[in-house]
């Protein structure tokens, strides 16, 4: 079975700058770190190799600058049996759309698997979107926010969180999972993975390696424009609506919402 | 984190022990060290990354790195709990005498045993020999298919659970520290047997207890070296050991610092943080000179060791100046706290008291100041 971990290295702080001009992140002189969810998803493909070593490859793949390559080596380091680094000027500035034309160019390089993990979200673009993209993309079964996961034949199990509860999902392989952190815990790399990853080889592929259109990635094919950053104010706590039929909630939610002048 | 000249590889172990000492070992130090017993759960975990096979040779299962990383993970693992290290610390101080005068065997056994995270036990002080390590009584009689073993230790660290012991006997006494013989005991042998979990003042985790020989057959192969060579092999183990044991002590300053200088920003005095205080800044920076230069002879001497020159003098030097350090700057810690450094909700009376015994154990520190004398006189 082959398992391929979408990876993002990220900013290890919250405290993020943006530059002024470009609306885009500045990332250089800030210490970069697997992105928190990725790890929940690199260990998920790790315990599955684990309990089929043999059969099992694990392969960690990202798009970024090439200081992303320690990021890779720490991803061998904890298990990951190959890693790939996209790394070119081109594809520069990618938007969330851009970055998933990229990855998902990557994966078919990759040729054949059976299943793709992503994290939920990266602590620093926050958008959740790269994983469902990709699925999109490669024309997948997607399950997002997933907190746990059985594998069977050639199908697994999995629960996928919602906001009060779960829901339990079949899912055909190959798919795509977005993980979460209540999934696992990430297990630590290990002294003789770090001595391994240090001379491991890390394939690098640019934009023509991996053959895709540049037209559809980098700074000027990103759709998305960031019109302003800013820090939202907090929001206040929601209500929830509950008791009583379905009729009478409906009625609750009609007058709160014309006292509030919505409607 | 202390600045060390590190290749990258180094930086990345080092890191791994950091964040080990941060998710492991701190949060729950405080529980472990009043209820004197091993986190287990995170002792598991270390052997898994690897922390107990660093230096041993790639040929035993080791992961052949060098005494230098080997310092840097000690250092590290101290940081999060100096009586956790302890307990790898003892076990690799055990295996010392087996690495410098053990057969293939032997050395395979206790690689065996320790790098898949089973203890050992170095069993020298007796009673009435600690500094006067030669006044041992232990007695080890040969017969016809091996030697019977006798006698009672104190103090010995990871007593209760080792899985093998390494004996420091007399098999000749007319011949004093020439009599001295060392073997390797397993603790499953019939007539091995322990005293209680010693009460201690610090490195709780860590455990110490008498072990007592009663009778103790072992065959002719538990021998190491040859006999009479026993204290000799002691007090070359002493010499390496003393590296290691030097470097927890530097984990211990250096979390002294790190928590001083975080809450001397935090708590205010006269309308303005202490940090402000010349006084508190003096202590410091002078907290960290020495630390930094504890590091530095520990660094010096586990190069020396990586270079295949192990001296005795540098050795004790960095034991003695990291132990009397890590006092001088936990106990300094202890005052920057004020009043809350003496209680035990805040972390820094802990490091004063698991930092005493590195003035203690492997040779005093006065026994440091004779090996070095001794050395610069002779
Ligand atoms: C303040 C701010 C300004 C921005 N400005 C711009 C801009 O001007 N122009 C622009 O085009 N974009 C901009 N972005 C978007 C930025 O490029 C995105 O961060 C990026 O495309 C990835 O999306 P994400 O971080 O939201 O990842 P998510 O969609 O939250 O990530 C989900 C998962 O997808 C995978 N993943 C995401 N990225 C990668 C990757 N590179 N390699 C491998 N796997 C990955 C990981 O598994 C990750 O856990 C901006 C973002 C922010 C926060
Ligand atoms: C927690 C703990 C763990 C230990 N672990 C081990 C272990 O695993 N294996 C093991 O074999 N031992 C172990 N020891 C024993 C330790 O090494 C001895 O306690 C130490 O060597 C001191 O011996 P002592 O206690 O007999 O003190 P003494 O030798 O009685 O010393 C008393 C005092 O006199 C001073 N003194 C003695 N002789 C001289 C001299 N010639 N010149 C100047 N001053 C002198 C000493 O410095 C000390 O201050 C451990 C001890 C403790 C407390």
């Amino acid at each position: 079975m082959r398992i391929i971990v979408c990876v993002k290295q990220v900013p290890d702080t919250n405290e993020i700058k943006i530059n002024p001009e470009t609306g885009t992140l500045i990332r250089d002189g800030v210490p970069s770190i697997l992105n928190p969810d990725d790890a929940n998803a690199l260990e998920a493909a790790l315990a599955i190799k684990d309990s089929c070593p043999d059969t099992t490859t694990v392969t960690a793949i990202t798009m970024g600058p090439p200081q992303a390559k320690e990021m890779l080596k720490d991803c061998i380091a904890m298990g990951a049996d190959e890693a790939i680094l996209l790394s070119d000027r081109a594809l520069g500035g990618s938007d969330t759309w851009a970055t998933s034309n990229a990855l998902a160019s990557g994966i078919k390089q990759i040729g054949s698997y059976d299943l793709i993990f992503a994290g939920r979200q990266a602590i620093d673009g926050d958008t959740a979107q790269v994983g469902p993209q990709i699925a999109e993309k490669l024309n997948l079964p997607q399950v997002t926010y997933v907190r746990s996961l059985k594998l069977n034949d050639d199908c697994l199990t999995v629960e996928r969180a919602l906001e009060n509860g779960y829901e339990i999902i079949d899912v055909k392989m190959p798919c795509l999972l977005t993980t979460i952190k209540e999934l696992n815990t990430p297990r630590y790399k290990t002294v003789q993975g770090i001595m391994d990853s240090e001379s491991a080889d890390i394939s690098v592929w640019n934009a023509d390696d991996i053959g895709v259109d540049k037209h559809t990635v980098g700074l000027k094919a990103s759709p998305t424009n960031v019109f302003k950053s800013f820090t939202p104010k907090p929001k206040g706590a929601g209500v929830y609506v509950s008791g009583g039929s379905p009729k009478e909630k409906v009625q609750i939610l009609l007058s709160a919402l014309e006292e509030k002048h919505v409607i | 984190m202390g600045d060390y000249v590190m290749n990258d590889m180094q930086k990345r172990i080092r890191q791994l022990c950091r964040e080990f000492s941060l998710n492991e070992l701190i949060p729950t130090s405080k529980e472990y060290d009043i209820e004197g017993r091993l986190n287990e759960d995170a002792y598991r975990k270390a052997v898994e990354i690897g922390f107990t096979k660093i230096a041993w040779g790639k040929e035993y299962g080791g992961l052949g790195l060098d005494t230098v990383t080997q310092v840097m993970v000690t250092e590290e693992l101290s940081y999060g709990d100096a009586g956790f290290a302890n307990v790898m610390v003892a076990s690799s101080l055990a295996a010392r005498p087996v690495l410098m005068a053990g057969t293939e065997e032997q050395k395979q056994f206790m690689a065996d045993i320790v790098i898949h995270g089973g203890k050992a036990a170095f069993c020298l002080t007796e009673a009435n020999a600690g500094s006067d390590a030669g006044a041992i009584r232990t007695s080890a009689k040969k017969t016809e298919d091996g030697y019977i073993i006798n006698g009672s230790k104190c103090f010995i660290t990871n007593g209760p659970e080792a899985e093998v012991y390494i004996v420091f006997a007399m098999t000749d006494n007319s011949k004093g520290v020439k009599g001295i013989s060392a073997f390797l005991v397993p603790g499953d042998t019939p007539g091995v047997g322990h005293g209680a979990h010693e009460d201690k003042v610090g490195i709780r985790q860590s455990s110490a207890s008498d072990v007592i020989f009663q009778d103790v057959k072992v065959p002719f192969s538990a021998l190491l070296g040859k006999e009479g060579e026993g204290f000799k092999i002691a007090m070359k183990t002493l010499d390496i050991a003393r590296i290691d044991c030097a470097a927890a002590a530097v984990g211990i300053a250096q979390r002294a610092i790190d928590l001083s200088v975080k809450y001397a920003k935090e708590r205010k005095t006269f309308g303005k943080p202490i940090a402000k205080l010349q006084a508190i800044q003096f202590m410091i920076a002078d907290m960290e000179i020495q630390t930094e230069a504890a590091r530095a002879l520990v660094r010096q001497a586990a190069e020396l060791k990586d270079m295949g020159q192990i001296n005795s003098k540098i050795c004790a030097c960095a034991k003695a100046f990291a132990g009397d350090t890590a006092v001088r700057v936990a106990t300094d810690a202890v005052q920057i706290y004020g009043g809350y450094g003496y209680i035990r909700d805040y972390p820094v009376e802990k490091l004063m008291r698991d930092a005493k015994i590195f003035q203690i154990f492997d040779g005093t520190n006065q026994i440091q100041r004779v090996v070095i004398a001794g050395n610069m006189l002779k």
